[in-house]
């Protein structure tokens, strides 16, 4: 058991490390040929970490559009940002050291059920809403059934079945470190971790990638400011123009 | 021609369509004109439920001959599903944000009643987030790996002859506003998505009529409207002879001047379409007044650039090579851009990229600048003045064009493209009231004609898309009692006088900013 959910969790973190950089390297690379930004928008270069903000931390463009969806939207995504925090003490040794973050670990035992509830939240719109109905597809539910498992597991393992912590620490540590320890085969820790590698993989894949895209988004990370200066990338410079004016057109008013 | 001689032979309802036909005929006969009827008005903007398949417009099918002026295949290619992949995975490669945007959809559902064309027309695939998962499904299908192993069951499909007639069809609904980019939490822009759409519809020999015709035109004539240089210089003349018999004075539309202070580029529609022309006769009005020696340009007589709509760089491009030319030319120190949208979202936006830099222009003015920039900046440093009063007949609204407010700005603060011609248009007149807060500035609605969709063939689309505008102007029309609604686009123009009568509106609602202006300027000799 031990040796298969090593194997397993390098070769899920080798897939979502390798998947991740690889579409992060392609979005940084590929050009961006015109000015784009959707107006209005900062004008200074220092404007843009500021809209960036305002949309990764509040969701700026969706408060704006839907407060229902952004509710729902809301409360899974502050409840996994709390549930990854809390799992950080499984990553490193001393963590509770850290000033501030006992702010976190003090709402940790909501992380898994506000995860639970937005996801909830989430799946119900695409039933009920037509428009959101038109629009799903089976990965789309399959996406938000897997986070609802890993919560419902998350929690279920921690505060009904209460798997021993430290084996846990003990064998995730262990991974990070390169000295695979014993693992904790206790049957809901294998369905939330196993369910956890399967995300972790299919992560780079799919729409998952809107975390790190949506920093590479032209019309939210580019300045309004074409007219002062020049936007010039490689393939558009090389682009030919040539007009030929026609001197003798024919008469047509 | 391989099947001339079988549909020859063959009577009328049992036509055999080739493949480009399937793709660009529409299931039922385009209604005429007479046929098309709007809703009634109530001043609600209301979502509605989903249909399946009702909106099945489809513009004509552009011809051979201009699709070869274009370099692009005069028939749909035999190898065009090969070829078509081949181009996405190069659209892939040249643009950043079409790359992203086609993996980070979570399609949340944030856009799904933002566009106009669903609002209008009910259909399922006019939701912003559907129109671009015609495009997504083709791409995971062929550049996912997700999309290979899954198929079907992670959206993916391949791209057949049904799939390329709805492309057809529902890239041609999308006027490329980017509306629902304002309330995507990523910022996907369709209009990025419709533009690598048509590109590679064309690249296989499925062009548009309209916008490809508009771009030969301009290749061939030098503007839209296909008005040669003789033309213009004579309808610039009896618009001269007008202006005088109206204001008794000399005022001039100077052609080609050479070493003019000004060279002013608009759409080629304010020379004489209606109500387009009354902004030229408020433009020369400002001009004249303010002393200013400008001109227009034989060779730059057209602002709009269809290139744009089809998404080819190339032919935007060379369009807008035209203004360079003529700075070349004419060697003005200043450059102004008329009463146009996507005109001036590719003049302020694009420009400096694809024709700058401008380095001939005089720095201290920017560059290019625009006609509402340049009035207001005129009238704010006294240089004109206006007789607020000449507009009290008229109660006043501002519709804002979707490429301006959100693709461009004007003046040095952020929001200047809502400020500055709404100053301006207040300077103009006693009594102005703005249209309901969703519906304006950045959240404006198309007038459901950009885009290259403003042609007869698309009519009742047009009409359709421009429900949730008309809803709003009916509103403040009812409430205010609004009688002019003051645009800054050539298409906006050409699209309300057209559907405006559809909904019950007079065709006098729709107009000008600088139409204002020309009749509040106030003639005649300085104090």
């Amino acid at each position: 058991m031990t040796v298969l959910f090593v194997i397993l969790a390098y070769l899920a973190a080798t897939v979502f490390i390798v998947g991740l950089v690889a579409k992060v390297w392609k979005y940084a690379t590929t050009p961006a040929p015109l000015k784009i930004p959707q107006t209005p928008a900062p004008v200074t270069e220092t404007g843009v970490p500021g809209r960036m903000l305002s949309e990764v931390a509040v969701f700026k463009s969706l408060f704006k559009s839907n407060r229902v969806l952004w509710l729902a939207a809301y409360l899974f995504h502050i409840g996994l940002l709390l549930a990854v925090i809390k799992h950080f003490r499984f990553f490193f040794a001393g963590i509770a050291a850290v000033p501030g973050l006992s702010v976190f670990t003090t709402y940790e035992m909501y992380a898994g059920p506000i995860m639970a509830i937005g996801l909830l939240f989430l799946l119900m719109l695409r039933f009920v809403v037509d428009r959101h109905a038109y629009i799903s597809v089976m990965s789309d539910y399959f996406l938000l059934l897997l986070l609802v498992g890993i919560a419902v597991t998350g929690v279920i393992a921690k505060h009904f079945l209460r798997v021993d912590l430290v084996q846990v620490k003990t064998f995730v540590m262990g991974i990070v470190s390169f000295s695979p320890q014993a693992f904790p085969a206790e049957p809901i820790f294998i369905i939330h971790f196993s369910l956890v590698l399967l995300l972790l993989v299919y992560f780079p894949f799919s729409k998952l990638m809107h975390a790190a895209g949506l920093f590479f988004s032209p019309t939210r990370n580019q300045v309004d400011n074409p007219r002062e200066k020049r936007l010039v990338t490689p393939w558009a410079a090389e682009t030919p123009a040539q007009v030929e004016v026609v001197e003798e057109a024919p008469e047509t008013i | 021609m391989a099947n001339t001689e079988a549909t020859a032979t063959e009577t009328e309802e049992e036509k055999v369509l080739t493949d480009l036909e399937k793709v660009g005929e529409p299931r039922a006969p385009r209604k005429k004109p007479n046929e098309i009827n709007a809703e009634e008005l109530t001043g609600q903007i209301e979502t509605p439920k989903v249909q399946r398949d009702v909106a099945d417009h489809k513009p004509y099918l552009c011809k051979p001959k201009s699709m070869e002026k274009l370099g692009f295949p005069s028939e749909l290619r035999s190898d065009w599903h090969d070829a078509a992949i081949a181009k996405m995975g190069d659209l892939l490669k040249k643009y950043k944000a079409l790359q992203v945007y086609m993996d980070i959809c979570v399609k949340c559902g944030s856009c799904t009643d933002k566009c106009h064309y669903f609002i209008g027309t009910q259909d399922g695939n006019n939701m912003p987030v559907a129109r671009a998962e015609l495009f997504r499904k083709v791409y995971r299908k062929y550049f996912t790996t997700e999309g290979k192993i899954l198929g079907k069951l992670a959206g993916a499909e391949r791209f057949d002859l049904d799939l390329l007639g709805e492309w057809y069809s529902y890239f041609h609904q999308c006027s490329q506003c980017r509306r629902c980019s304002v309330f995507c939490p990523y910022g996907i822009d369709t209009a990025e998505i419709s533009m690598a759409a048509r590109e590679i519809m064309d690249h296989i020999g499925v062009g548009q009529k309209y916008t490809n015709d508009i771009i030969v035109k301009v290749h061939e004539v030098g503007n839209n409207l296909g008005m040669n240089p003789k033309a213009l210089a004579a309808t610039l003349e009896s618009t001269e002879e007008d202006l005088e018999e109206e204001t008794g004075q000399k005022i001039r539309l100077p052609l080609d001047v050479e070493g003019a202070d000004v060279l002013m580029v608009t759409p080629s529609a304010d020379f004489f379409a209606s109500p387009h022309v009354e902004s030229l006769l408020g433009y020369a009005k400002v001009m004249h007044q303010a002393g200013i020696n400008w001109t227009f340009s034989s060779t730059a007589s057209e602002a709009g650039n269809f290139g744009i709509f089809i998404g080819n760089y190339g032919q935007m491009q060379k369009v807008a090579s035209r203004v360079q030319k003529a700075i070349e030319e004419l060697r003005p120190k200043r450059l102004v851009v008329g009463e146009c949208g996507h005109a001036w979202r590719i003049a302020y936006s694009f420009w400096n990229t694809i024709i700058g830099p401008f380095g001939s222009l005089d720095p201290n003015y920017p560059r290019p600048q625009h006609i509402c920039e340049f009035t207001l900046d005129l009238y704010n440093r006294g240089a004109i003045k206006f007789d607020k009063s000449a507009n009290d007949d008229r109660v006043v609204t501002m519709h804002d064009s979707c490429n301006v407010a959100r693709g461009a700005r004007m003046g040095d603060q952020r929001g200047g493209q809502f400020t500055i011609p709404r100053e301006l248009i207040k300077a103009s007149c006693n009594r102005y009231v703005d249209m309901d807060q969703d519906t304006i500035m950045e959240k404006t609605f198309c007038c459901g004609g950009g885009g290259g969709l403003l042609t007869d063939d698309l009519l009742e689309l047009r009409v359709q898309g421009a429900l949730p505008r008309m809803q709003a102007l009916h509103k403040v029309r009812e409430t205010h009692g609004v009688n002019f609604m003051a645009c800054i686009c050539a298409i906006d123009k050409a699209q309300f006088t057209k559907v405006m009568p559809k909904y019950g509106i007079p065709l006098s609602v729709c107009g000008g900013v600088h139409q204002l202006v020309a009749s509040a300027i106030e003639l005649g000799a300085k104090e």
